[in-house]
């Protein structure tokens, strides 16, 4: 094959669909290459699906998309060892069309985005891997294959190719990923009848609820965990700093099977029909990692380009909303007359510091930082919480002042009076 | 014990046999320079193990292609890391 497209895009996840889609609408001859049998087949997602970002792309996504509940419940739990305090927020507001937020099952969600890329024109080729970018000088002007007959050309190439970006890698566009940078998650889907969702979570039709969590189930790594309803089944995960993996040398599949264990989940899952076991990376070094996004004749986004706001759990929104604006950019300039080149591509960085993905991540960039050299967050405080809360609950003639007493003792014990302080100071610089 | 077995048994996958997409670099590196070896602990998919006399087998037919060997592996570098060839490898029917 030793035809030109105006735009080769590499990966079929939300980002890639997003530019493919774009570019193709507008009449744009595009290339899109996918290593997995059908897009999806690579991609993990806990997952959630943004209505907002989706809708700018395909308005009315929600007439035939594969959506499973849109939610009505959020759940926090912060768990201890056998127990767990918790904060829910249930809305008859989030109850009313048209829905901000769905459960999806990723594979099934890709396909179906991947043939609405399609339909717009874009030219999709699964089962292959992009093997390295064909340079002339700096300039990217196509791809290598693993297929015969090797390069394709095109005036620009955007990477989507997810978090691992092997592709910018070799090409020297950035560093190799530090362990402190990503998150490791492992999930499974967990399948049973939809009447017992709806008694176990009192929901009913395709109203939906997620749990997030934090505490004892990470044994003291920075990380959180998920439970999210589907309409025939619960996904459960778990993720955790990679840094934290290796320090702490534990198996996530160790940590998963012990979460699902846990005396407040274990009822929750009973009786489920384990279907699916899945690993992946997630960006979580926020603003500070952010890496070159756009060059001579290439452009990077989605989690290529660490696009996650990890505080939020967003990370497809930003992938959809980048891939978005890479596009719409590549399609400015080519109106305008104006080659793909570094200077204007900037144009890209532009939109993005424009939009809440930037603005969102600039928010939050001391988090990370934080985070990393305060474990107690995640190792102290779940564990003073919970005997708080049981101190206070249980009945058991010790009188309320003496309670309060030696629950402020327990954490001035614990972290310390200026501590306790600190802690609370270093919360509030992070989401000022 | 938990056997991650039983939880790759659920998974489908086309392997490309005798074309493995990992390598280890140096299997001496491995054997007698990484102490922790941490890869035998991190893989998801537990592909990485440590054999009685310190050598360090890999077998990548469970790989879940997630990338944490090769991020972790951050004292040596000694992980060759790859895509499989397009169409192989995990195949998720949920993700
Ligand atoms: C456990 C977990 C839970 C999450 N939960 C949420 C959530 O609830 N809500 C949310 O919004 N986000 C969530 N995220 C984040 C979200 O999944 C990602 O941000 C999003 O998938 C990024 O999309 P992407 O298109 O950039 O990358 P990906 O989805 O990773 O897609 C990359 C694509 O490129 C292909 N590819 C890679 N290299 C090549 C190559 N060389 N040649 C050909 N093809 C290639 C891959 O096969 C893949 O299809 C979660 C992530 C994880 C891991
Ligand atoms: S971490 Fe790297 S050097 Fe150490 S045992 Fe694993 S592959 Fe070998
Ligand atoms: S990529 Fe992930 S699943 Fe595959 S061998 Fe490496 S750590 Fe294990």
């Amino acid at each position: 094959m030793n035809e030109k497209f105006d735009a080769i895009v590499v990966g079929g996840g939300p980002s890639g669909n997003a530019s493919a889609y774009t570019l193709a609408k507008a009449g744009f001859r595009v290339l899109q290459l996918e290593r997995g049998e059908y897009p999806g087949s690579k991609n993990v997602q806990g997952a959630i699906l943004y209505s907002d970002a989706l809708e700018r792309i395909i308005p009315d996504f929600r007439d035939d998309a594969p959506l499973e509940r849109h939610l009505i419940e959020q759940r926090v739990w912060v768990l201890d060892d056998e127990s767990c305090v918790g904060s829910t927020y249930r809305s008859a507001e989030f109850n009313k069309p048209p829905y901000n937020r769905y459960t999806i099952i990723r594979a099934q969600f890709d396909k179906w985005f991947s043939k609405k890329v399609q339909e717009a024109g874009a030219l999709l080729i699964c089962e292959t891997t992009v093997t390295d970018l064909h340079m002339d000088g700096n300039c990217v002007v196509g791809v290598k294959t693993d297929r015969e007959g090797g390069s394709i050309y095109a005036d620009v190439v955007i990477l989507a190719d997810g978090v691992n970006s092997l592709l910018a890698r070799k090409a020297g566009f950035r560093p190799e990923l530090e362990p402190r940078e990503v998150a490791l998650a492992v999930k499974e889907i967990h399948f049973m009848p939809e009447e017992t969702i709806h008694s176990r979570f009192n929901i009913s039709g395709n109203e939906g609820v997620v749990i997030e969590m934090a505490g004892k189930i990470t044994q003291g790594m920075v990380g959180t965990g998920f439970l999210y309803t589907n309409k025939e089944s619960l996904t459960i995960g778990v993720g955790c700093l990679l840094s934290d993996f290796k320090k702490q040398s534990i198996p996530p599949y160790a940590l998963l099977e012990r979460m699902e264990a846990h005396p407040v989940i274990a009822p929750l899952l009973a009786g489920g029909e384990m279907k699916e076991y899945t690993a992946h990376l997630i960006p979580e070094g926020g603003y500070h990692s952010i890496p070159p996004i756009y060059g001579d004749g290439w452009m990077i986004v989605g989690d290529a380009g660490m696009f996650v706001n990890g505080v939020h759990r967003e990370g497809s929104n930003l992938a959809m909303t980048t891939g978005r604006l890479a596009a719409e950019t590549v399609i400015e300039l080519r109106t305008e007359n104006k080659p793909l080149t570094s200077r204007n591509l900037a144009r890209y960085r532009e939109k993005l510091d424009d939009s809440f993905v930037m603005k969102d991540l600039e928010k939050y960039k001391r988090l990370p930082a934080i985070v990393e050299r305060n474990p107690q967050f995640f190792t102290s405080y779940p564990e003073l919480l919970n005997r708080a809360a049981h101190t206070l609950i249980a009945v058991d003639g010790v009188d309320k002042k003496a309670k309060e007493r030696s629950i402020r003792k327990s954490f001035v014990a614990s972290r310390s009076r200026l501590g306790l302080l600190s802690d609370a100071f270093k919360l509030w610089r992070a989401f000022e | 014990m938990i056997r991650v077995e039983e939880k790759l048994f659920q998974n489908r996958y086309r392997v490309d046999a005798g074309r493995p997409h990992i390598h280890i670099g140096n299997p001496d590196v491995c054997a007698y320079g990484c102490k922790s070896k941490p890869c035998t602990v991190c893989c998801p998919a537990a592909c990485y193990t440590q054999e009685g006399d310190g050598r360090v087998t890999l077998i990548t037919d469970g790989c879940l292609e997630c990338g944490t060997c090769r991020v972790i592996c951050t004292e040596h570098r000694n992980v060759q890391w790859e895509y499989p060839r397009g169409g192989y490898g995990i195949l998720f029917k949920f993700g």
